[in-house]
């Protein structure tokens, strides 16, 4: 996906940037609502994150004015305040959704999920793999043209495996981007996940193989 | 040392109005008994004098001397006064006619048949004198003739006693009604005080819009001093906000730098011991970013509790909105989110009040179910109350009361390594007290997990 990062503060960008090119995403920075504006105006993009205070105005007018001039492309705000009026604020001026800094990026990823998913889907977020089409938003693999449903785990698991095709995943790697650091996780838990991948790759191509003390890689046989 | 009683304002008003009243009621008697006596006084002298002159006529020069014959008229016109005794005594020159001859003599010689009046005290009583002088023609020779003619007033003095009597009773009856008047009047004039009292009284404990009570004139200042200082106070409460605002707004910006760093370096580390250490490092960050988050929510909810901006709210579009919101976050657990809500309750409150309970009652559901269960928030009335029912599958309350968790810092015995900040159920509890609303949390009767329940009075229909 392609997303606009509106946001002043040049450290947090590159960071935010740097860990959304770690999903694969393609990120354009702009630090003032100027440079916002200048990207608007030369690309198309999945997404905007906007930061609500920008030096050169707030966030809020630039999302009434991106509203009026009825720009479709969906908008999550970055607060820092997150005042609990501020939230309400911010969805009332039409922002699809916001975040609080600092964020956990696996729900900003959830959060552009069901943001896209609201706004009818976009076609190009299908991923073939081998004879398998997966589909992030709706959470479906296809095998030979039938739809399996996945849950939201086993879906972004399996996101993790398409975008690294043929490379060795480690249990722990997968364990940091499957469960919150807050969260409790049982030993088997990437096994019982895998697991469950496996069934619903069942009777296709696509193999998520077992790499000995090392993790799981997903092949084409 | 002793305490000085505080001066009561009633007491001291009545007391004022009762002393007015009293010497009123004396004056009062005073004039009516004054001029009772000054009238019967006049009419008396006026007899009195007439007598006097009468006798002063009935003399008449002689040979040799003066005769006074004293006609049954006057006397008779001394009669009428009532049963008074008479003492007379006329002078001619220097030496006494007749009469008694130690009755007092006037200070000054009265003018020809114009009676001069005085009060003397003669052989043991009282005695009004009427005194006439006018000119005898005696051989020849014009001589001072003097008649003084003496009457007791006792009669007079028992009706001025009677009548006295009579106006001391007016004067007692003109201050009896004076009591429960100026009682009343005391009540009157204090009742705006007491209802500002009772209006300021009556307020929550944070309760600070300014007082519009309407007051007289006079306690304006009073109200105007009252408002200014609830005012600063409203400024010095609205400062710390937007002091905490801008606080979270610092420490939150570097914390998600440092977060996304974190993470960036966990995913490009090899070594299973710096990525233990980075792991602890975000968790850590995220309890700071949960903490800072919390604080300043919690210090919203007190300032929109003061405001008591209250407005007419469908529950059911705003858990609707609410359950949205969340979706994301329990999808992250495949937690399922349910909703389900009667139709059309709506409640009279502050939305960001309410919004605020409910995203901490569905943010602990979510953060301490396991994943793959179900969190249902369930809208219904019930006891002629709104209620919103959060009920999850979780690790439940270990034992611990609600009392106990809506302190503020304060966690529960089965937290274990879940983020929070002991803030939660306080701005739950805090923001349902400002709204006459309920918060009970109790474990779910049917099984594992916890039920939460917030309930707000419906509004009369």
């Amino acid at each position: 996906m392609r997303f606009l990062l509106v946001e002043d503060n040049r450290e947090l960008a590159a960071s935010v940037a740097a860990r959304l090119a770690l999903d694969g995403h393609g990120v354009d920075q702009a630090h003032s609502l100027a440079q916002a504006a200048d990207c608007l105006a030369a690309a198309e993009y999945d997404l905007i994150l906007l930061d609500i205070t920008l030096p050169d105005g707030d966030g809020r007018d630039f999302l009434a004015r991106h509203r009026r001039a009825e720009h479709q492309t969906p908008v999550i705000v970055m607060t820092a305040r997150s005042a609990v009026s501020d939230r309400v604020d911010v969805l009332d001026t039409g922002a699809d959704d916001y975040l609080t800094k600092p964020f956990d990026f696996a729900e900003l990823q959830a959060r552009c999920r069901a943001v896209l998913r609201r706004r009818g889907g976009a076609a190009q977020t299908l991923r073939p793999f081998a004879d398998v089409v997966f589909d992030p938003l709706a959470a479906t693999l296809s095998v030979n043209g039938q739809p399996r449903e996945l849950r939201s785990r086993e879906m972004r698991l399996f996101e993790l495996f398409v975008s690294a095709p043929g490379r060795i995943l480690s249990k722990e790697h997968l364990c940091d981007r499957l469960f919150s650091f807050s969260e409790p996780v049982s030993d088997n838990a990437i096994e019982v996940y895998v697991g469950r991948l496996r069934k619903k790759l069942a009777g296709s191509h696509a193999r998520i193989e077992t790499v000995r003390g090392l993790g799981y890689r997903l092949t084409d046989t | 040392m002793t305490a000085r009683r505080p001066a009561s304002l009633r007491r001291r008003l009545v007391v004022q109005l009762l002393a007015l009243a009293a010497v009123l009621a004396v004056l009062l008697f005073a004039a009516v008994r004054f001029s009772a006596e000054r009238a019967s006084e006049a009419t008396l002298d006026a007899i009195l004098g007439a007598a006097a002159i009468a006798m002063a006529e009935e003399i008449r020069s002689a040979e040799g001397g003066a005769v006074m014959d004293l006609s049954p008229g006057t006397f008779s016109m001394l009669a009428a006064m009532g049963d008074e005794r008479i003492f007379y005594r006329v002078n001619l020159g220097t030496a006494t006619l007749t009469g008694y001859d130690d009755l007092p003599l006037p200070d000054v010689v009265p003018a020809a048949l114009a009676p001069h009046f005085y009060s003397t005290r003669y052989r043991d009583t009282e005695l009004r004198i009427a005194a006439v002088s006018r000119s005898l023609r005696l051989d020849t020779r014009p001589t001072a003739l003097l008649v003084l003619l003496g009457q007791t007033r006792a009669g007079q003095s028992t009706i001025a006693a009677a009548l006295a009597n009579r106006a001391a009773a007016v004067g007692l009856v003109v201050f009896l009604l004076a009591v429960p008047l100026s009682l009343l009047a005391a009540d009157n004039l204090l009742r705006p005080i007491a209802r500002l009292a009772e209006a300021v009284g009556r307020r929550g404990a944070r309760d600070l819009r300014p007082v519009r009570a309407a007051t007289p004139t006079e306690l304006v200042p009073l109200v105007s001093a009252l408002n200014s200082f609830i005012a600063r106070l409203r400024g010095t409460l609205a400062q710390t906000e937007t002091f905490i605002a801008e606080a979270a707004h610092h420490i939150r910006t570097p914390l998600a730098v440092m977060r996304a760093e974190a993470e960036l370096a966990l995913h490009q580390s090899g070594d299973e011991a710096n990525r233990a250490r980075l792991r602890r490092l975000i968790r850590a960050v995220d309890d700071s970013a949960r903490s800072a988050g919390q604080l300043l929510d919690h210090a919203t909810v007190l300032f929109r509790a003061d405001q008591q901006a209250l407005a007419d709210i469908d529950l059911g579009v705003l858990a609707a909105a609410l359950v949205e919101r969340f979706r994301p976050t329990a999808e992250m657990k495949d937690i399922h989110l349910a909703l389900v809500a009667g139709p059309g309750i709506k409640v009279r409150g502050d939305a960001v009040l309410i919004e605020a309970a409910l995203r901490n009652l569905l943010d602990n559901a979510i953060k301490y179910s396991p994943g793959e269960t179900e969190v249902a928030l369930a809208l219904k009335r019930e006891d002629g109350r709104a209620v919103m029912r959060c009920r999850d599958h979780g690790r439940g309350l270990g034992g611990a009361a609600l009392a106990q968790l809506s302190s503020r810092f304060q966690r529960g015995p089965n937290v274990g390594d879940v983020a929070g900040s002991g803030l939660g159920l306080t701005i739950v509890t805090e923001a349902m007290a400002a709204m006459g609303g309920r918060f009970t949390l109790e474990p779910a009767e049917d099984g594992e997990g916890t039920c939460a329940t917030l309930s707000l009075p419906l509004p009369a229909a």
